[in-house]
């Protein structure tokens, strides 16, 4: 129920902000969502979208962070293996 | 698709559940509170890739299996009037009732429709006029800010033919049933990432500290399941006992403000009934006065009575992480998604449909076993 999935805003439409509504994109599948919880999203950034409604914005540096640190987790093993 | 398909790597996961293996000295039993998760965690196999010591009870946080029986049946007697238009999301069609269900009510005759967002109900409020239209309005903190919305926009517009049959749930006032109970075995919490995106996770610092339990912010995709556990088995391993946030894409500690003003404007905190647990103090969401018209029960004269819940059933055991599935006598057998006797079985999210679906019929989807 609590499903909700991120799609990127390719178009906006309305200024009354409690009415604003976006098209957004889920790779392909291009449905309408009400930006009203999210005044500061702009075309081309990503939402998590439930229930037709857009409730965050996706920080993307910080969606970059858990490939960095599975990449340092990476790095460690490496120098753990033992010298040939 | 971007933000999705990056977290279900299977090598990026076996590093995780490597990490976790190196770690792990002891057994833990960590729940996860969201019914997404335990969907995701079945479905990839996600507690097969961790250490034996590890176990993942699966928590309360369907709200289609929270659902008390009673309001189902007022659902189901809304539904059946004449004059009617019942909209509900497509999952809690199926559901039983004391006699029958949602989708039976249909094949009998009863309009009720399937919608995706709470505010398509207020679109066909307004083009029936005519009709008595109401939305079964169920959820957790994830839902309410577009129940709310809903609630809002059909009073800026001056409906008088809609309503909501409101169930909404609150997650903080369950984890902290859950740990006052005498039989909690529960040792830390995986927190819903999309309930925290909307109310932040302010309100788990006093029970991280009162129960001693890290509680840690986890999304739904396999990776974010996997680093989930990592941080929630590192504080474990060391004795800490915080709250942390392994969803930082998309929640920030303070939430989403503005969903929580409108859902603050509408609704107020009340106690409520939860499937198989049964009654927990200011742990649901009812219209404030303000909004009372919009109430579907009071204007249907709808009575609240008390059924009980089929002897059979263990959801409520299941839903308290007393018991798993496979150990119920009619799991699979004469309880099926066809057939369900309880709601953990209808929702894809309920524990016993996640076992029953992933857990019966092989794991081509999973994420491989180490």
């Amino acid at each position: 129920m609590c499903l909700a999935i991120p799609g990127k805003v390719v178009s906006i439409s309305g200024d009354d902000p409690l009415t604003r509504m976006g098209r957004i994109d889920f790779s392909g599948v291009v449905k309408q969502a009400s930006l009203a919880y999210v005044p500061e999203v702009n075309i081309g950034d990503y939402v998590i979208v439930h229930v037709g409604f857009a409730l965050s914005k996706v920080d993307e540096d910080e969606a970059q962070k858990v490939f960095q640190y599975l990449k340092q987790i990476g790095e460690l093993d490496e120098l753990k293996e033992p010298a040939p | 698709m971007k933000f999705l398909d990056e977290y279900r790597d299977a090598e990026l996961a076996q590093k995780f559940a490597q990490e976790i293996h190196r770690i792990t000295t002891r057994p833990w039993k960590i729940m996860e509170v969201c019914g997404g998760q335990t969907h995701a965690i079945v479905k990839y196999g996600i507690d097969e890739l961790l250490p034996k010591q590890i176990e993942l009870i699966h928590g309360p946080g369907c709200p289609v299996c929270v659902t008390p029986l009673e309001v189902i049946d007022q659902a189901l007697e809304i539904a059946a009037r004449p004059g009617v238009i019942f909209t509900s999301f497509g999952d809690m069609l199926r559901v039983p009732g004391s006699t029958t269900d949602l989708l039976s009510v249909k094949a009998q005759g009863g309009d009720v429709r399937i919608i995706y967002s709470p505010l398509d109900a207020v679109k066909i409020a307004e083009q029936n006029p005519a009709k008595e239209v109401v939305f079964f309005g169920v959820g957790f903190e994830t839902t309410a800010p577009a129940t709310a919305m809903a609630i809002y926009q059909a009073a800026q517009k001056g409906l008088k033919n809609f309503s909501m049959l409101i169930s909404h749930v609150l997650v903080p006032p369950a984890i902290e049933a859950l740990m006052s109970s005498p039989n909690c075995q529960v040792q830390a919490f995986l927190a819903a990432g999309h309930v925290c995106a909307v109310m932040g996770y302010e309100e788990y610092f006093p029970l991280a500290k009162k129960y001693r339990v890290p509680i840690v912010v986890t999304g739904f995709e396999p990776l974010d399941v996997l680093h989930g556990i990592l941080l929630t088995v590192q504080q474990l391993e060391s004795g800490r006992a915080e709250v942390e946030n392994q969803y930082v894409r998309a929640v920030n500690r303070a939430g989403n403000q503005s969903a929580q003003d409108l859902v603050k404007k509408v609704f107020k905190v009340v106690p409520r009934k939860w499937r198989g647990i049964g009654e927990i103090p200011q742990s649901g969401l009812g219209l404030n006065e303000a909004y009372g018209a919009f109430d579907a029960a009071p204007k249907f004269k709808l009575t609240d009575c008390c059924v009980d819940e089929p002897a059979e059933c263990v959801a409520g055991l299941i839903l308290q992480g007393l018991k798993k599935p496979h150990e119920c006598p009619v799991f699979g057998t004469r309880c099926t998604p066809e057939h369900p006797f309880g709601a953990t079985m209808v929702s894809s999210e309920g524990a016993c449909a996640a076992y029953y679906r992933y857990r019966r019929q092989g794991a081509n989807e999973r994420v491989g076993a180490l």
